[in-house]
């Protein structure tokens, strides 16, 4: 447990300080929320209507940007060789790796959403649905998206490719994540269901995310 | 304890890079890798350590800890230092003391070892390349494993880091380890040398 420990604070460290990836993550976010009503026009029923829908987006594309770097930084600066050497299962490390990542990206963007949720109109409930969603279905997209990252490593300079093989992935997330946050606002449909089905997306990738990328990890070294 | 390799292969990218490749290294023994640039003496090396898939042959440590494969109780120092430039010297250390497991607690022993002592606190960033390389070796210290890879260890190390991690070497083999080392230069200690694609 403590090499496991070692390695999520260490990329937690690593990501909030100067250079890291966590800060990047939260102003990417703010800045595609941000330029929405510029695109969409000052209709506030319109915002408030799509608000939801933006929030994921925005949230989606933030954890995406920073992917890429999850197992790449560490393929070039070696560490990588260490972590498939040690006597860590694989397949755990890369599940703390993601753990960290989720923990440094994903919960800021959860913690940022209530602020965001003002420059759209949402009320009050309408903001905390979204950020009830985010915090159930961020952890699928940074489990999914480890997948996409450990090919990034073994497709040498994959970062582009990344984001290819990785959106059509998270749809499933997306789709009842923005359900979920409609049905608690407007919908007469329930939030609960889709809302168990986003938790579900969640827990399912967190199981099959790691085996996949150690699996990506192991066959692609050189 | 005994380190040996049988009949190895190695294909990189569709071409052989070496076949029909024996290796062996007993306990208190250096081995040097020696050869031409692009023998495959990395290639070798990154096989022992289970980084590259075996194309034929078979590798096997007797003497070793029975419950844990040759490259759970190997060390290896490659070209890349494996160092976060964000985090300070004692901290990127401390981090593979943890991550590898074991090793007794406290990174000072091993960072004045090196010479690193007095630049604990810095960031990883600020270091010279023989500063860092001299980090890595300190991981070697740190982390108390039989087996020991090196490829081209003495890099980027001045006069007295050659012969500070000379005399580490020679107290590892004392202690009864095992060290392959790839190297164009000379490592300071008594070595096998073991030389692979042709005439250098």
């Amino acid at each position: 447990m403590t090499a496991l420990a070692a390695l999520i604070r260490r990329d937690v460290r690593v990501a909030l300080r100067v250079g890291g990836g966590a800060l990047i993550g939260v102003l990417f976010f703010l800045i595609v929320v941000v330029l929405m009503p510029f695109a969409v026009g000052p209709d506030l029923a319109l915002l408030k209507k799509l608000g939801p829908a933006i929030l994921w987006l925005g949230a989606l594309l933030a954890s995406l940007l920073t992917l890429d770097r999850l197992f790449t930084a560490d393929h070039e600066d070696g560490s990588l060789d260490l972590i498939v050497m040690g006597r860590t299962p694989l397949e755990l490390a890369c599940a703390a790796k993601a753990l960290a990542h989720w923990l440094a990206v994903g919960l800021p963007l959860v913690a940022a959403t209530p602020i965001l949720g003002l420059l759209l109109n949402l009320d009050a409930i309408a903001t905390g649905a979204v950020a009830l969603t985010l915090l159930a279905g961020t952890p699928a997209l940074t489990f999914t998206g480890m997948i996409g990252a450990a090919l990034a490593v073994v497709l040498r300079r994959g970062g582009l490719l990344l984001s290819v093989l990785v959106l059509p992935l998270s749809i499933p997330v997306l789709i009842f994540g923005v359900a979920a946050s409609n049905a608690a606002v407007s919908g007469p449909s329930p939030f609960g269901t889709p809302f168990s089905i986003l938790c579900a997306l969640s827990l399912a990738s967190l199981v099959i995310g790691p085996f996949a990328a150690a699996a990506s990890l192991r066959h692609g070294l050189d | 304890m005994r380190l040996s390799g049988n009949g190895l292969r190695c294909v990189r990218g569709g071409r052989e890079v070496f076949s029909g490749l024996d290796v062996t290294a007993e306990s208190g023994h250096a081995v040097a890798i020696v050869g031409p640039n692009g023998a495959g003496k990395t290639s070798l090396l990154r096989l022992l350590a289970g980084l590259l898939a075996m194309a034929g042959g078979s590798i096997g440590l007797e003497g070793g800890d029975p419950e844990l494969t040759l490259p759970e109780q190997a060390h290896y120092l490659g070209h890349r230092d494996a160092l976060k430039p964000a985090l300070t010297v004692s901290e990127n250390l401390s981090f593979w003391r943890n991550f590898l497991g074991g090793g007794k607690p406290g990174e000072s022993d091993a960072l004045a070892a090196v010479g690193l002592d007095r630049v604990a606190h810095l960031p990883a960033a600020y270091l010279s390349a023989g500063q860092r390389r001299r980090l890595s070796i300190a991981r070697l210290l740190a982390v108390k494993r039989p087996v020991w890879l090196l490829d081209e260890p003495t890099s980027a190390l001045d006069i007295t880091g050659q012969a500070a991690f000379a005399a580490i070497m020679t107290g590892h083999l004392a202690g009864g380890g095992i060290i392959l080392a790839a190297t164009h230069t000379p490592l300071g200690i008594a070595v096998q040398e073991l030389r692979i694609g042709g005439a250098a």
